[in-house]
């Protein structure tokens, strides 16, 4: 569920990305008007769910990936917990890189 | 609709998926290597613009991206949104746009 | 202790029903003394009552299980108890459910054997440690109980899906080297009814009773698939 939900927020947030970063066309001072914006507590906020969002969805996939491919394995049910610790991982380091 | 091209999605699906786990893992970590101390456009564009390692990378990302999301989106519009056969349609053209939009943002900052 | 049980159809709802507690008391123990006792007009299926046979299982507060196999203890821990039918199936009177499509979605997996030898050949040799034969012996236990079914969420978001129950026999014919029909049974699995739809949740793994995972044939299943030929052709 976690993965659908993440891969739905991801899919609206892309246009949203590739609009902002496409300003570069209008010139550098374009593209960082706009990246100012961004730096509003709200949309920096939103960012870090963002990344918390792929890491997860990024994790979940390579579960799927090792259930279906994989040789079976026992072990291999306990992957969604792996998932979910890689995701928070991942969250943390962004947060703490600003 | 055959159970063949249903068959074929779900290979596009994994094969972009593999693909992506890559190029999500090197996004992630230029994400947090170029965030530290604050982000400048300059600073950006100074790693991407004139690379064609850089282009070659997220005009990859943004295709495969397009092909995975497109067909994720399929599936909810099936079993979520009732859509039936409409879902593919409607996917195809949300994975157009993302394309179209992506591509372009590439060229943005590498040209 | 209050029980709240379904009663009706679809359009049904829950009555409620005050059971004494017993030492050791099953599920199906608190039904069968509804019936016997408070109730007799209360519908239920139920056939060996030593977790054998699949018949008795049903909703026991929201998760689906074989009611003599689920001690009240276990489940009831604040004193509550709520039975209801099988989900994910038309529901045909109290907590009876109509097995029908789970039945047809098997056939419609070609989940049977199409045979290969008469009676007038020899036996067929089948190698018993061979890893075909091993990954058909993983999951042919499996006694159409209908758990995992009740259990599946993409059972419950796609009417055409097959189930893990159906796709799990499949798996074990694909995998049984006297089969002489896999690839009319290949194009029934595949596509969005069949095992593409599949999004591992493993729901189904974690409720059979009889410790099968079906998503496991699945996932066979689709790495069978991945390459089909146009509809006729042999695999």
């Amino acid at each position: 569920m976690v993965h659908r939900v993440t891969g739905i927020a991801l899919a609206l947030f892309l246009p949203a990305h590739f609009w902002l970063l496409a300003s570069a066309l209008q010139g550098e001072a374009a593209l960082e008007g706009k990246l100012r914006w961004t730096e509003q507590p709200l949309v920096v906020a939103g960012e870090w769910l963002l990344v918390i969002a792929l890491a997860a969805h990024l994790a979940g996939g390579l579960r799927v990936l090792a259930l279906e491919f994989l040789p079976w394995r026992d072990w291999q049910k306990t992957l969604a917990a792996l998932a979910a610790g890689f995701a928070l991982a991942a969250g943390l380091a962004f947060a703490l890189a600003r | 609709m055959s159970a063949r091209f249903q068959a074929r999605l779900w290979v596009a699906q994994r094969v972009t998926a593999m693909i992506l786990a890559f190029c999500v893992v090197v996004h992630l970590a230029t994400i947090i290597l170029a965030v530290r101390g604050g982000l400048t456009a300059a600073e950006i564009l100074a790693r991407t613009q004139g690379s064609m390692a850089w282009g070659a990378f997220y005009s990859t990302f943004v295709v495969a991206v397009a092909i995975h999301g497109g067909i994720g989106l399929r599936t909810i519009g099936i079993e979520w949104l009732g859509m039936g056969r409409a879902a593919g349609w409607v996917a195809a053209l949300v994975s157009a746009s993302l394309v179209a939009l992506g591509l372009r943002a590439v060229v943005a900052v590498v040209a | 202790m209050e029980v709240k049980v379904w009663r009706g159809d679809a359009t049904g709802r829950f009555e409620s029903f005050e059971v004494p507690r017993q030492p050791s008391q099953t599920v199906l123990d608190v039904v069968t003394h509804i019936q016997r006792h408070l109730d007799p007009t209360l519908s239920y299926r139920f056939a060996c009552r030593v977790g054998m046979c699949g018949s008795c299982a049903m909703t026991v507060n929201g998760t689906p299980r074989w009611t003599c196999r689920t001690h009240v203890d276990k489940v009831a821990a604040a004193g509550r108890l709520e039975i209801a039918p099988l989900a994910n199936l038309p529901v045909v009177k109290d907590l009876v459910a109509d097995m029908r499509e789970f039945f047809d979605k098997w056939a419609r997996a070609k989940g049977q054997l199409t045979p290969t030898r008469t009676r007038a050949d020899e036996f067929a040799v089948v190698d018993p440690g061979s890893p075909a034969r091993r990954e058909a012996d993983a999951g042919i236990e499996c006694i159409g109980c209908g758990v995992c079914y009740a259990a599946c969420d993409v059972v419950k978001w796609n009417r055409d899906y097959l189930g893990p129950a159906a796709l799990n026999r499949a798996w074990t014919l694909v995998n049984d080297a006297r089969d002489g029909g896999q690839s009319a049974r290949l194009h029934a699995v595949a596509g969005d009814a069949g095992c593409h739809s599949c999004h591992t949740m493993m729901s189904c793994t974690e409720h059979c009773p009889k410790h099968l995972s079906p998503t496991r044939s699945i996932a066979g299943l689709k790495r069978a698939t991945w390459s089909l030929p146009p509809e006729g052709e042999k695999p």
